[in-house]
C-alpha cells in the first residue's frame, strides 16, 4: 500500500512538477511579459513564472538581495552594481522599443520635425518659444506660434528617463556636463508627471506643450509625435521599423549585451530606442529552476519574438538572436 | 479574567510603541549612507541631484509644509463651520444625511481624488483661478508666474478637500458631547442660539476641534499621490504657489522604486526619517497648544 502511495506520489511530482519562479522588474515591457509568461505556462503544465512590474530599479535590488529568481531593467547594469552582486548576472536582451517626443502645438497639425540639438534645447531651456529659429529651420511651411514652451518630463524614475536623458547626454556635450543620465535627474526647467499616462495628460491637456512618452503609450492613445533626425541627419518617423533598424545598424555588440541604443548609425535608424533587458543569475542552483529559466529563454527568443508587434515593441533582428542563444549555454 | 484582559491589551497597545520604535530603528539604519555623507547639510541642501549623488531635503520640507499650511487655511474655516452647522445650527434629519455624505468623501481613494484633479482641478485652475488672482492682485509674489495649473495652490486645494471630511467628522462629534445643559443654561440667562454655540458649547469642544485639525494636519503631510499628481515634481524653492514644488512624500513614492545606488537609496530613506520628525515636531507643538490653551 505504502509503495503504491509513493509510486504516485513519484509520478504526480514529475508530471506536475510544480516549479514556481519568482520575477520582478521594468514595468516598460511588462504588458508583453504578463503575455510571454502566461503564454509559456499554458505550453508547460505544472509551470508558473510570477511577475512583478515593480521598476527596473526594485528588481535589480532584489536580485542584488537574492530574493528573486531573475531580474529585468531598461538600462544595464553598471559596473558598480555588477561588483556588488553577490551572484554574477547574464544579461539577455528580450524586446526593443522606443521614447517619443509628443507635442500639442495648436494650430500645427502636420508632423513636426526636430533635430537633436533642438530637442536639447528645450530641454537646457536654451530654445524657450516654440517660434525660435532653430525649430523653424527644419519644419519649413508650418507656422510655429510666439508661445513659451511648456516643457513636460517623467517625475517618477523611470528607465524611460533614462533612455531619453542617455539619448541628450550623446548628443549634447552641454547636457552631460550640466545634467547627465540616469532613472531620475535634476531637470534644468519643466513639470514633472507620474508615469507614461501622467505625461500624456498633462501634454493633451496643455496648450504649447512637450513630453518624452513611450512609443506603445503614444501609439495606444493617438498622440501626435515628433520626427526626429537621426545620425545620419535623416528624419525618421518613430515606429518599429526604425527601431529595428537601428539595432541592425549597431556596429560592435558587446559580448555581454551591455550595450546602448541610442543615437545609432544607419540611414533609417530611429535615434531614441532601447533594448531592454532580462538578468538571469549565471549560477542556479536548483536545477528545476534551471531547465525553467533555460527553457523560457529558448522559447522567448523564438515564439515570442512574434508577440512582440502587436503590443508595439520591436522584435531582436535574427542575428542578434543566435548570438544570444549562444549565451544560454552559460547558465550553470 | 480581568486579569488576563488587562495583560491582553496592554499587549496591544505596546504594540504600538514596539512598531514605531521599529520603523524609527529601520529608518536610521537604512538611511546610514546619506547620514554619513551629508550630515546635517541634508535638511539646508536645496540640490537633489541623483546623477551626481547630491541630495538634500530642504525644497521637499519646504513644500510638505507649504502644501499642507494650504489645505488647513482652506479646510479649517470650512470643516469646522460646517461642523458647527451640522451639530448645533440645524436639524437631526439633514445633519445626518451631510455626514452621512461626509463620512462617504473621507473613505474615497486618494488616487481617485488625485485623477479628479489632473483632469477637471488643474484645468479649471490654469484657465480661471490663477490667472483670476493675478488680475485682482495685480500678480504680487505669491501669485507671480506662468499659471501652469498645477503648483503648490492646486496641491493645497486638493489637500483641503481630502482633509475637510475629517475636520467635519471629528469637530461634529465633539460638539455633540458637548452637555445639554451647557447650552440651556446660556439659552436660560437670555443668549441666543448662536451666542450660546459660540460662547459656551464651541469654548467647550474646543479640544475636540484642535484634534480634529491635528488629524487632517497629519494626513495632509503625509498624502502621497494626490499631492504627487498635481504638485509638478519640481524640486525647487520658490515664492510663487503657482510654481511647481515637491513633497517628501510623493518624491519618496516617485523614486524609489527606481533608485539605484547606496547613497541615492539612503537619501530616499532619511527623507522618510525626516518626514517623520518633522510629524513629531508638529504633534509636539500641537501638544504644547492644547496646554497652553487649556490653562487659560
Amino acid at each position: 500500500m505504502h509503495r503504491v502511495f509513493a509510486a504516485a506520489f513519484l509520478l504526480s511530482s514529475t508530471l506536475f512538477a510544480a516549479d514556481t519562479i519568482h520575477a520582478a522588474g521594468a514595468t516598460f515591457p511588462a504588458p508583453i511579459y504578463q503575455k510571454w509568461f502566461s503564454e509559456f505556462q499554458a505550453g508547460h503544465a505544472g509551470v508558473s513564472i510570477n511577475y512583478q512590474p515593480i521598476g527596473s530599479g526594485g528588481g535589480i535590488r532584489q536580485l542584488t538581495e537574492g530574493t528573486i529568481d531573475f531580474g529585468a531593467s531598461d538600462m544595464p547594469l553598471t559596473d558598480r552594481q555588477i561588483k556588488s552582486m553577490k551572484r554574477k548576472a547574464l544579461h539577455f536582451p528580450t524586446l526593443m522599443g522606443a521614447v517619443v517626443l509628443s507635442y500639442n502645438v495648436p494650430g500645427v497639425s502636420s508632423a513636426l520635425r526636430l533635430t537633436p540639438d533642438a530637442i536639447a534645447g528645450i530641454y537646457l531651456e536654451t530654445i524657450a518659444w516654440w517660434d525660435d529659429p532653430r525649430l523653424a529651420v527644419s519644419n519649413p511651411g508650418i507656422s510655429l506660434p510666439h508661445k513659451p514652451i511648456e516643457v513636460i518630463h517623467r517625475s517618477d524614475g523611470s528607465g524611460t528617463t533614462f533612455v531619453f536623458t542617455d539619448y541628450l547626454s550623446k548628443i549634447s556635450p552641454v547636457w552631460k556636463r550640466q545634467v547627465g543620465a540616469s532613472t531620475s535627474v535634476a531637470w534644468p526647467t519643466g513639470l514633472g508627471a507620474k508615469g507614461n499616462d501622467g505625461v500624456a495628460s498633462f501634454v493633451k491637456q496643455t496648450p504649447f506643450s512637450v513630453g518624452y512618452i513611450e512609443l506603445l503609450y503614444a501609439v495606444q492613445n493617438q498622440m501626435t509625435f515628433a520626427d526626429v533626425r537621426n545620425a545620419a541627419g535623416n528624419f525618421v518617423r518613430p515606429d518599429l521599423e526604425g527601431v529595428s533598424a537601428a539595432a541592425a545598424n549597431l556596429k560592435a555588440i558587446p559580448a555581454d549585451f551591455r550595450v546602448s541604443l541610442t543615437n545609432p548609425p544607419g540611414e533609417s535608424s530611429y535615434p531614441i530606442s532601447t533594448f531592454t533587458w532580462l538578468l538571469i543569475p549565471e549560477e542556479i542552483k536548483d536545477p528545476e529552476h534551471r531547465r525553467t529559466i533555460i527553457d523560457f529563454l529558448g522559447w522567448m527568443l523564438t515564439t515570442g519574438q512574434k508577440d512582440s508587434r502587436a503590443l508595439s515593441f520591436a522584435p531582436l533582428p535574427a542575428a542578434l538572436v543566435e548570438k544570444i542563444q549562444t549565451q544560454i549555454g552559460l547558465i550553470r | 479574567m480581568g486579569k488576563l484582559a488587562a495583560g491582553v491589551t496592554r499587549l496591544f497597545a505596546i504594540s504600538i510603541l514596539a512598531i514605531t520604535l521599529l520603523l524609527v530603528i529601520q529608518l536610521w539604519l537604512h538611511s546610514y549612507e546619506a547620514r554619513q555623507k551629508f550630515g546635517l547639510g541634508f535638511l539646508t541642501s536645496t540640490l537633489w541631484n541623483p546623477v551626481t549623488d547630491e541630495f538634500g531635503a530642504l525644497p521637499f520640507l519646504y513644500g510638505t509644509v507649504i502644501t499642507s499650511f494650504l489645505a488647513l487655511l482652506i479646510a479649517v474655516p470650512l470643516g469646522v463651520g460646517a461642523a458647527i452647522f451640522l451639530a448645533e445650527l440645524t436639524g437631526p434629519k439633514l445633519s445626518e444625511t451631510l455626514t452621512f455624505l461626509v463620512e462617504l468623501l473621507a473613505a474615497v481613494p486618494s488616487v481617485i481624488f488625485g485623477l479628479l484633479a489632473i483632469f477637471t482641478l488643474v484645468p479649471f485652475m490654469r484657465n480661471y483661478v490663477q490667472p483670476g488672482l493675478q488680475r485682482v492682485t495685480g500678480g504680487i509674489a505669491i501669485f507671480s508666474g506662468h499659471p501652469y495649473g498645477v503648483g503648490y495652490l492646486t496641491a493645497g486645494v486638493i489637500l483641503a478637500v481630502m482633509t475637510f471630511p475629517f475636520i467635519i467628522s471629528v469637530s461634529r462629534e465633539a460638539l455633540l458631547a458637548v452637555p445639554r445643559e451647557q447650552r440651556e443654561a446660556a439659552l436660560a440667562v437670555g443668549a441666543t442660539q448662536w451666542e450660546a454655540t459660540w460662547d459656551a458649547v464651541i469654548p467647550f469642544a474646543r479640544l475636540g476641534i484642535i484634534g480634529s485639525i491635528f488629524l487632517a494636519l497629519a494626513r495632509a503631510l503625509g498624502e502621497t499621490m494626490a499631492v504627487t499628481m498635481v504638485i509638478g515634481n519640481n524640486p525647487s524653492i520658490r515664492a510663487s504657489l503657482f510654481a511647481p514644488g515637491y513633497t517628501i512624500a510623493s518624491v519618496i513614492a516617485n523614486e524609489f522604486t527606481e533608485a539605484t545606488g547606496d547613497v541615492y537609496l539612503a537619501a530616499l530613506v532619511e527623507l522618510g526619517l525626516v518626514l517623520f520628525a518633522l510629524t513629531i515636531i508638529i504633534n509636539g507643538l500641537a501638544q504644547l497648544l492644547i496646554r497652553v490653551t487649556t490653562k487659560r
